[in-house]
């Protein structure tokens, strides 16, 4: 396809892939070390999750969930890993959008704009409520 | 029963969903989910976020190796993912108001119809025929097949999005990747050859789920304890499947787990219906 500064649809192909091998590897890490946090200090505890229930902050909110890292809990630590698993795409759509500014496609530039715009729409939209 | 005990079951449930949805091509969500409410009798709620979450996982494991391949048409995806996120956020606020039992009956529903897809012959075929819309979008591209190159055109680019929003939709509304509806969309409407609809489809499932993911974490549905043993689980047995998939493809094999899923999706439907869910 088109070549201008160096830049082609071969290398962004490349960074994108690793973007997502290494997004997911990362967030799984820290998934399986919460969950062992977790498990050894919940792991006797009864299980409930035949109906639904509010939950702790310390696995919703953003900065709750920080604090929890920090004080070491499970949940907040397997939540953080999740954050970073669905940030991963959304990584990918961004780092496509530079990739495209660099190949002067201002078109796909827009597109993957629309998109991100729609993402933060979902985040920020307070549809969680 | 006990979190450790709970744990490694659903680890080891989680494992074999994922396994028979690589290996089946339905993917990990659609396996997950009956299993869960059904033998474990976790809230459908519960078990839509923590497969959202799953699906995330694999279709960002698979892709990646895909686009190294250089199969995947991005521009085709990127174009594509406006329909398919903008669904999935729709169907994440219809979520929170369509009662239980229709969410199961839908679920079912789409199960059956995703396990039939599945058994469906595929016919490789390249549409060169030019149109418009999608070459001004530059969706026309080619893919490597052994030493030579295939180049293919894309049809019916309206078509093709409004079924993508719909996709997205069910991708949002049911905690799935809706892999089976966005292959129709692609490979069906927009006439793209099969290697190419079912790589793209998946590079476009991550950033759906992603985007319904995040309303269903605000909303507490993604419980992390529940979460753990699924994402864990249900990536290393797809990982496992696609290591198989390259040795065996046996066809009676596919057969015997579409029959699997359809019971599943029976039972999904039986309790919607009967409200004991």
């Amino acid at each position: 396809m088109k070549n201008t500064k160096g830049i082609t649809d071969k290398d962004i192909e490349q960074l994108l892939g690793s973007v997502l091998r290494w997004g997911v590897l990362l967030s799984m890490a820290v998934v399986i070390l919460g969950g062992s946090v977790y498990l050894y200090r919940h792991g006797n505890d009864v299980s409930d999750y035949a109906t639904f229930k509010s939950q702790p902050d310390f696995t919703i909110q953003f900065k709750a969930i920080i604090g929890g890292i920090f004080n070491f809990r499970g949940r907040a630590i397997i939540q953080f890993g999740i954050i970073l698993l669905i940030a991963t795409p959304i990584a990918r759509v961004f780092l496509s959008a530079i990739s495209f500014v660099a190949e002067k496609d201002y078109l796909y530039v827009g597109i993957a704009v629309i998109v991100l715009a729609i993402i933060t729409v979902s985040m920020l939209g307070g549809f969680g409520g | 029963m006990s979190v450790l005990l709970l744990t490694l079951i659903i680890l080891i449930g989680a494992y074999a969903a994922g396994l028979v949805g690589s290996l089946t091509g339905l993917g990990g969500g659609v396996v997950i989910i009956p299993l869960l409410t059904i033998a474990l009798h976790v809230d459908i709620h519960y078990a839509i976020g923590a497969s959202l979450v799953s699906v995330i996982a694999t279709s960002s494991g698979s892709a990646a190796a895909y686009v190294k391949e250089g199969i995947t048409n991005m521009r085709l995806g990127m174009f594509l993912e406006i329909a398919t996120t903008s669904g999935a956020i729709a169907g994440a606020i219809i979520a929170k108001f369509l009662p239980v039992n229709y969410i199961a009956i839908l679920f079912g529903l789409v199960l059956i119809f995703s396990a039939l897809m599945s058994l469906r012959k595929k016919v490789e075929r390249i549409e060169l025929r030019k149109s418009e819309l999608a070459e001004k979008l530059k969706l026309n591209s080619s893919y490597p097949s052994g030493d030579q190159t295939i180049q293919y055109s894309v049809n019916n680019v309206g078509g093709g999005f409004l079924m993508m929003a719909f996709a997205g939709v069910m991708s949002g509304l049911l905690g799935i990747g809706s892999g089976a509806l966005k292959v129709i969309a692609m490979d069906g409407v927009m006439r793209i050859p099969f290697k190419v609809s079912t790589t793209t489809s998946n590079f476009m499932i991550g950033v759906t789920a992603a985007a319904s993911a995040v309303v269903y974490l605000q909303r507490g549905y993604i419980d992390p304890g529940l979460s753990m043993p699924v994402v864990v689980g249900v990536l290393l047995g797809a990982f496992t499947g696609s290591k198989i998939l390259v040795h065996s493809q046996s066809n009676k094999l596919r057969y015997f787990f579409a029959v699997i899923v359809t019971l599943l999706a029976s039972q999904m439907i039986y309790k919607g219906i009967t409200g004991s869910l």
